[in-house]
């Protein structure tokens, strides 16, 4: 299986960013999924490295402790950010959660400093602008791969329950759904603090891959970064961001021989599925409609889509 | 500290930012999308101005409306090439601003690969940089042409938008793009002139920007494009008048936070400002009140 991965260009620690960032395709897909244009997850994703860290390094506990604390501290951290945030809609929501992840970025730069004045001592803990090197590498591939069946298979158990029917029901219309008896504050806050758990998981996950973290990791480009996963997989389905996580991650290596190009390959594809396959990659009716276009079909009837 | 100096600082970091936010406060107030390629369209405005001065040798009051056209340009390529195709399919608002991003990071690498990445100049005696004798406060004469240039251009564009009879066909197709259409007003040609205003508006606050720092390099939009976001926030989202306050008060928060000597967290007051502006007063401060919160 590596070896023809590899034949493609795909090498191990490559594969390990693409699961790492089908995760966080997910952690996106579950907010989007339910109306919610959240861009909170890089903020999360920091919380989460941090704690994960912290516990694994300076207190010297394995990797699946730091993995829970990094996802509840999240998720704790999810609970009074969400309530004021999500009465917003659209537009205010992206750029209120653009705001929350600057200020988490802020916070972990200067927290140093900042307990250093007032516990009078030297706290060492996030290391500023400089970041925490020398993490232990203890992510394993099978540890990404178990978590990304794990988190897939409890997503697609939610949406067969009846809140993940409430999910669907808020993503077309939230008056409708509340009008049915759908409590929309109390889904839209679970929603959002599974997103942030998921977000922290990669989070940790990642940051003992890399070896290394600092704030800068965790700006808006990230969320950005995040966004595109799921964007590009679509948000129609479960398998949507997984793939545009995988995909996404594994093709600027592929086209290594493109050299300073690469990079532009992201804007490329991103304004080129936004615009022509409305729905993402993983999208069944869009595949059938370019089909029938490419056959010399009639023109395809605007369907009301309601996805990206 | 040192009030009439930061004071001095404040005004002509404002003209900048409110110049570069009516940008977008333009778009929104006429499409009601949010434009995140604005910064890099800013950035391209201070790299062609650069060309202009380096390249073709001419001085800088001739760089700064070249720049304007060009970045203006760039503005209606981006209308037709990452949102016409959109507003064409009715997709949601959502769509368009993700694919302001796509576009926002392709003009960024493309930047890149022209320009490099490393930090230009303006050459040395293109700009005077002494200071003005006998004040109580230190200004340079750049400090006040950027002043200048900001107001002259914000009022023009204030005379534009409520004078003219293209700014009455664009406060027609923000009122309804439908009763626009009835009206005989062509809106696709409203909706490239708007992007072509912001992408000028953007390109003119670049150079500036440009001349102010004197350091520019392809990232140089990252640090502009949230507080940009801030500030039309601040000023209601698409309130022309709004982005003008909101740029003076965010410079001036910013400059006096770093007076204080909390240059640290002056970017968390800015965006702790900017979450709680939306909790509050998602109208902003200047505007009245409107049906977009849940």
């Amino acid at each position: 299986m590596m070896d023809l991965l590899r034949s493609i260009g795909i090498s191990e620690p490559v594969l390990q960013f693409m699961l790492v960032n089908a995760i966080l395709g997910l952690s996106v897909y579950l907010t989007l999924y339910t109306g919610m244009f959240s861009l909170a997850n890089a903020g999360f994703m920091a919380v989460g490295a941090y704690a994960g860290v912290i516990v694994t390094q300076n207190l010297q506990l394995p990797l699946g402790v730091g993995l829970i604390v990094g996802m509840l501290l999240a998720g704790v951290i999810a609970i009074p950010i969400g309530l004021p945030v999500l009465r917003l809609r659209d537009i205010y929501l992206a750029i209120a959660t653009i705001g929350f992840g600057e200020v988490v970025r802020i916070i972990i730069l200067n927290f140093d400093t900042f307990a250093s004045t007032i516990t009078g001592k030297t706290v060492t803990l996030t290391q500023g602008a400089l970041g925490i090197s020398g993490i232990p590498k203890m992510t394993q591939t099978w540890h990404l791969i178990l978590f990304l069946i794990v988190a897939s298979y409890g997503i697609a158990r939610l949406h067969r329950s009846r809140f993940g029917r409430a999910m669907t029901a808020i993503r077309q219309d939230e008056q409708a759904a509340a009008n049915m008896g759908i409590d929309v504050v109390y889904t839209k806050n679970v929603v959002f603090i599974l997103s942030a758990v998921l977000a922290a998981a990669a989070g940790v996950l990642k940051a003992h891959l890399t070896r290394t973290i600092d704030p800068s990791d965790y700006g808006f480009n990230s969320a950005v970064e995040i966004l595109t996963f799921a964007v590009l997989g679509g948000t129609t389905t479960l398998i949507g961001p997984i793939i545009g996580g995988l995909v996404l991650t594994a093709l600027p290596e592929m086209l290594r021989g493109l050299k300073d190009y690469r990079t532009i390959v992201n804007g490329v594809i991103l304004l080129a599925v936004i615009i022509y396959l409305p729905g993402g990659l993983a999208n069944p009716a869009v595949w059938s409609r370019l089909f029938k276009r490419l056959r010399g079909g009639r023109k395809p009837i605007n369907t009301g889509d309601t996805s990206l | 500290m040192n009030i009439s100096q930061q004071l001095v600082n404040a005004i002509w970091l404002g003209g900048v930012y409110s110049l570069f936010a009516l940008g977008y406060a333009l778009v929104f107030s006429v499409l009601g999308v949010l434009n995140l390629a604005h910064s890099a369209v800013f950035m391209w405005g201070a790299f062609i101005g650069l060309a202009v001065v380096t390249q073709l040798g001419l001085p800088i009051w001739i760089a700064i409306p070249i720049a304007m056209l060009a970045a203006g340009a760039i503005g209606v390529l981006l209308e037709v090439v990452a949102f016409a195709p959109l507003r064409r399919r009715n997709a949601p608002r959502i769509s368009q601003l993700i694919s302001s991003i796509g576009a926002s990071i392709l003009l960024v690498n493309i930047a890149q690969i022209v320009f490099g990445t490393d930090p230009k100049r303006f050459p040395q005696g293109s700009i005077p940089t002494e200071t003005i004798q006998g004040l109580p406060f230190r200004v340079t004469p750049i400090q006040i042409i950027i002043l200048l240039i900001s107001v002259i251009l914000m009022a023009l564009l204030q005379y534009l938008v409520m004078r003219t009879r293209i700014g009455q066909a664009m406060r027609t197709v923000a009122f309804n793009e439908r009763v626009a259409g009835l009206l005989g007003i062509n809106s696709t040609q409203i909706f490239q002139i708007t992007f072509f205003l912001a992408g000028a508006l953007a390109g003119a606050s670049g150079v500036l920007y440009g001349l102010a720092y004197n350091s520019m390099t392809p990232f140089m939009g990252d640090a502009v494009a949230l507080k940009g976001l801030t500030i039309i926030v601040l000023g209601g989202l698409g309130n022309i008048k709004g982005a003008v306050v909101g740029g003076f008060l965010v410079a001036a928060l910013e400059t006096f936070s770093i007076a204080a000597g909390g240059s640290n967290y002056r970017d968390a007051i800015v965006f702790g400002l900017l979450f709680f502006i939306l909790l509050f007063r998602p109208q902003g401060l200047v505007g009245q009140a409107q049906q977009n919160r849940a």
